[in-house]
C-alpha cells in the first residue's frame, strides 16, 4: 500500500489535514471581520437588525473556531512529527512568524472568550464593537504571519548556506521575501470573499425557503456588497501573483499554464484535457495573454517548461486547479456586480429564484476555490518542501506508522466535519430569526 | 545568563502555565463527567461550566506556544522529539481534537448531553498522560539511532515501571491542582455543596500524589542514575515543595483561607517542577541532545526574544482583563448578568 511509504503517507497526512483546516481557517479569518462591520453598521444606522446578525453569526462562529483550533493545533504539531528534518532547517530562519503566529492566535483567543461571555454585560454597543476589534485583528494577523511562513517555503531567504551549513541567518529578511506580499493579500481577500459569500448564500437560501424577513434581505445585501469588493481585490491581487511567479517560481506558472517551450508572446490556455506526450486537446487558447499574465506586455518571453530538470518540474495537473480557481473567482466577481447593479436599479430577476439559487450555490464554490488555489499553490512547487534546497522526501520522517496515523486522521475529520453541520444546523433551525426578535422586543434580550 | 538558558527558562515557564492551567481544565472535564454519571451534576456542573467557557481556548494556546517556542529555540529537538514522538503525539493530537470540538459543541448547542461529558472527561484525563510520554522518552534509555535516525524502542517503553509512574502522576496532579483550585472557586461563587463536594476530592488526591512522586524519584535512581543524583543536589527545593503540599492539605481540612491553599498549591508545584528541570539540565534528549548543542543562532534568538518581550505586553493587560472579567467579577461568579 502507498501510505506504507512514509514519504507519501505523509504528504497524504499534510495534505488532508490542511484541506480540511483551511476550511475552518477560512472562516475564522473572515467572519470576526464581518461581525465587526455588522455591529459597526448597527451602531451607526441605530438597527437592532445588524446587531442580532453579528450575535447570531458570532454564535456558529464559536463552533467553527473550536474546529479551527483543534485541527490548527493539529497541523502545528504535525509539521515537526511528520517534516522533522524540514522544521529543524526552517525552525532555524522561520521561527519569528510562527511565534509571531501564536502570540496572535493568544491575543485573538482571549478577546474572543471576553466577546461571547460579555453578551449582556454591557448596554452600550460601542463597547461590544471594541472587544471585536482585537479578535478582527488578531485572525488578520495570525493570517499574515502563517503565510508569511508559507510564502518563505516558495522563495526561501535571508540565509546563506556554506557547505551544507546555515549561516548569515536574517529573520527579518527572511519574513519579507519576494512571496510575502502576493501571498498574504491574496489570502486575506480571499478569506473575506469567501466568508462574505458564504454568509450572503446563508441568507439567500433563507429567503428562498420562505422567510421573508428584511433581516436576511440587509444580510444579502451587505455581505454581496463586501463580497464584490474582495473579490475584485482577489482578481488584481491574483494578476500579480502571476507575474511574481513568472519571475520568481516560472516552473510553478509553467506547469499550471501547460506551457511547455520558452516564447514570446505566449498565449494562455483555459481548460482543455492533457494527452499523451503532453498534447493539449481542447483547450481555449487566448493568444498574448499568458505574456500579459506573466509580465504585462503581450510580446514578452515567458519560461516554458523545457528549461527545467525534469525531476524538478511540478505535477501538470495543477493547470485544472488554476482553471478552476480562477473560474469561480470570474463568476463569483460578475454574480456579486449583477446583484449589485441590480438592486440599484431595480431589475426583477435579481430577486427571482434562480438567481437566489445562483448565490446559494456561490458560497460553496468560494470554499471550492480556496481548496483548488491552494492545491495549486502547494502541489505546484513539488518535489520542494524549500524550493532549490530541501526536496520533500529528504524532509519526511522515518519513523513508521505514518500511514496508520492518517487513517485515524481520516476518521477523525469525517467526525469533526459531520459533527459541525450538525450541530450549527441545530443551532439555527430551533431559534429562526424572527422568535429571537420577537424575544427581543418582549423587553427581556435572550 | 545565556540567551540558551534564557530560553529554556521562558519554555519551562510557559510549560508550567500550561501544566497548571491545563491540569484546572482537564481534571474539571473529569470532575464534570464524574458528576453526571453518579448523579451530582446539580451540585457541580454549574460552576465548572461557568469557570471553563470563557478559558478552553485559553488554555489551548499555552500548549501551542509552548511547541512553537521549542521549535524556535532549539529547532533541533524538532528533528530528534519529531521523529520519535509521532504515534503519541498524534494520539495526544487526536485527544485534543475530540475533546476541543465536544467542549463547544456541548456548550453552544446540546448543554447536558451525556455521551458529549462522558467523551470530554475521559479524553481530558489521557491527553496528560500521552504528553508526559515524552518526559518518560527525555530521561533516555529508550532511543536508539539507526542509520543515522533516532528510533524509539517501544517496548522499553511500555515495560518501564518509570513510565507508568509519569503517566500515573500526571493523572493524579491534574484531579488534584483541579481540585484545590474547584474548591476555591466553588468557594467563591457561595456555593456550599459544590465547595464541600471538590474539598473531598482534593483530600482524596493529596495522598496518592505525594506518593507517586516519591515513587519516581526512587525510580530514577536505577534509570538515570546521574539526573537522579543531580536531583539530590536540589534536595531543598523538594523538601519545600512538600512543606507546600503539607500547608495546602492543612487549610483545606481546616476550611479555612482556600485562597491560600491554591497559592501554595502553585508553589508546591513550582518548585517541583523548576527542581526536575534544573536537574535535567543540560540535557534536552538525555545523552544526544543537549541545550547548547541545539541551540538557534544568535540572529533568530534575539528576534525571538525581544517578540516573546512585546508579546507578553500585549499578552498580560489582556489576560488580566480576562481574569477580572470572570475570575475575580463577583456578578459573573454569582451567576448573574449584568448590565452596565
Amino acid at each position: 500500500m502507498l501510505l506504507e511509504d512514509p514519504v507519501f503517507a505523509s504528504r497524504f497526512l499534510t495534505l488532508l489535514t490542511l484541506s480540511f483546516h483551511i476550511i475552518y481557517a477560512t472562516i475564522g479569518v473572515g467572519v470576526p471581520l464581518m461581525i465587526m462591520i455588522a455591529q459597526w453598521i448597527g451602531i451607526r444606522k441605530n438597527d437592532e437588525h445588524y446587531i442580532l446578525m453579528a450575535r447570531r453569526w458570532a454564535r456558529g462562529f464559536v463552533v467553527t473556531v473550536a474546529v479551527g483550533v483543534v485541527t490548527g493545533t493539529a497541523i502545528g504539531l504535525q509539521l515537526s512529527l511528520l517534516w522533522p528534518r524540514f522544521m529543524e532547517l526552517a525552525g532555524q530562519i522561520i521561527a519569528l512568524p510562527l511565534f509571531m503566529e501564536v502570540f496572535a492566535f493568544f491575543f485573538e483567543a482571549i478577546f474572543l472568550g471576553i466577546y461571547l461571555y460579555t453578551w449582556d454585560r454591557f448596554e452600550d454597543q460601542r463597547k461590544h464593537l471594541l472587544l471585536l476589534i482585537p479578535v478582527a485583528l488578531g485572525a488578520g494577523m495570525s493570517a499574515f504571519f502563517i503565510t508569511v511562513v508559507n510564502s518563505f517555503m516558495n522563495t526561501p531567504h535571508g540565509f546563506d548556506i556554506v557547505d551544507g551549513q546555515l549561516t548569515n541567518a536574517n529573520p527579518i529578511l527572511a519574513m519579507f521575501n519576494p512571496a510575502m506580499p502576493t501571498k498574504v493579500a491574496h489570502v486575506l481577500a480571499t478569506a473575506y470573499m469567501t466568508v462574505a459569500f458564504m454568509l450572503a448564500a446563508i441568507a439567500a437560501f433563507k429567503l428562498l425557503k420562505g422567510s421573508g424577513h428584511v433581516y436576511h434581505k440587509k444580510a444579502l445585501n451587505m455581505t454581496m456588497k463586501i463580497g464584490l469588493i474582495f473579490a475584485i481585490a482577489a482578481a488584481i491581487i491574483g494578476d500579480f501573483s502571476g507575474k511574481f511567479l513568472a519571475v520568481y517560481q516560472p516552473e510553478k506558472l509553467a506547469a499550471a499554464e501547460w506551457h511547455f517551450e520558452t516564447e514570446e508572446g505566449a498565449p494562455l490556455l483555459l481548460y482543455g484535457l492533457l494527452g499523451d506526450d503532453n498534447e493539449v486537446k481542447g483547450a481555449l487558447k487566448i493568444p498574448y495573454a499568458l505574456s500579459i499574465l506573466a509580465f504585462g506586455h503581450p510580446m514578452s518571453e515567458v519560461i516554458g517548461l523545457e528549461e527545467f530538470p525534469e525531476e524538478e518540474t511540478p505535477p501538470l495537473a495543477v493547470h485544472y486547479f488554476f482553471d478552476l480557481m480562477v473560474t469561480i473567482g470570474v463568476f463569483m466577481i460578475f454574480l456579486a456586480l449583477v446583484y449589485w447593479i441590480g438592486t440599484r436599479w431595480n431589475w426583477e430577476f435579481v430577486k427571482a429564484k434562480w438567481y437566489r439559487w445562483l448565490i446559494v450555490l456561490g458560497g460553496p464554490l468560494s470554499f471550492l476555490a480556496i481548496e483548488a488555489g491552494w492545491w495549486m499553490a502547494e502541489v505546484g512547487r513539488q518535489p520542494w518542501i524549500l524550493r532549490g534546497i530541501m526536496t520533500v522526501e529528504e524532509a519526511a520522517t522515518t519513523s513508521d506508522y505514518v500511514g496508520l496515523m492518517s487513517i485515524l486522521f481520516v476518521v477523525l475529520y469525517i467526525v469533526l466535519g459531520i459533527g459541525t453541520i450538525v450541530v450549527l444546523r441545530r443551532l439555527f433551525k430551533n431559534n429562526p430569526v424572527e422568535k429571537e426578535l420577537a424575544n427581543a422586543k418582549g423587553g427581556d434580550k435572550a | 545568563m545565556t540567551l540558551e538558558i534564557l530560553g529554556i527558562t521562558v519554555l519551562w515557564t510557559f510549560l508550567f502555565g500550561y501544566v497548571i492551567v491545563g491540569s484546572i481544565d482537564y481534571g474539571a472535564g473529569f470532575f464534570n463527567a464524574y458528576s453526571i454519571m453518579t448523579k451530582k451534576e446539580h451540585v457541580l456542573s454549574n460552576i465548572i461550566q461557568r469557570y471553563l467557557s470563557p478559558v478552553w481556548e485559553v488554555t489551548n494556546v499555552f500548549f501551542v506556544f509552548f511547541f512553537v517556542g521549542v521549535v524556535g529555540f532549539f529547532p533541533q529537538t524538532a528533528y530528534y522529539f519529531g521523529t520519535i514522538f509521532l504515534i503519541p503525539g498524534s494520539i495526544a493530537l487526536l485527544l485534543l481534537a475530540v475533546r476541543g470540538s465536544y467542549y463547544a459543541f456541548e456548550t453552544y448547542v446540546s448543554r447536558g448531553h451525556k455521551g458529549y461529558a462522558f467523551m470530554y472527561g475521559l479524553s481530558g484525563l489521557l491527553i496528560p498522560a500521552s504528553l508526559s510520554i515524552v518526559l518518560t522518552i527525555s530521561e533516555g534509555g529508550f532511543v536508539h539511532i539507526e542509520d543515522g535516525n533516532p528510533v524509539l524502542d517501544y517496548w522499553a517503553l511500555f515495560t518501564s515501571p518509570l513510565s507508568w509512574s509519569i503517566v500515573v502522576l500526571s493523572i493524579v496532579a491534574v484531579l488534584y491542582i483541579s481540585a484545590v483550585f474547584l474548591t476555591w472557586y466553588a468557594n467563591k461563587t457561595g456555593d456550599r455543596d459544590a465547595t464541600e463536594l471538590m474539598r473531598k476530592y482534593a483530600l482524596f488526591w493529596a495522598g496518592p500524589l505525594i506518593i507517586t512522586a516519591g515513587g519516581i524519584i526512587y525510580e530514577l535512581r536505577f534509570h538515570n542514575p546521574a539526573h537522579y543524583e543531580q536531583l539530590l543536589g536540589l534536595w531543598w527545593m523538594f523538601a519545600l515543595s512538600f512543606i507546600l503540599w503539607l500547608a495546602t492539605v492543612w487549610f483545606l481540612w481546616k476550611r479555612t483561607n482556600y485562597a491560600a491553599a491554591v497559592w501554595l498549591l502553585v508553589g508546591q508545584f513550582a518548585f517541583a517542577f523548576y527542581g526536575y528541570g534544573i536537574s535535567h539540565f543540560p540535557y534536552l534528549l538525555y545523552p544526544v541532545l543537549t541545550v547548547h548543542e541545539g541551540f538557534t543562532n544568535k540572529a533568530m534568538a534575539i528576534s525571538l526574544v525581544i517578540v516573546f518581550i512585546l508579546g507578553l505586553a500585549l499578552l498580560i493587560p489582556s489576560l488580566y482583563l480576562l481574569l477580572k472579567l470572570f475570575l475575580f467579577d463577583k456578578t459573573y461568579l454569582k451567576g448573574k448578568n449584568k448590565k452596565e
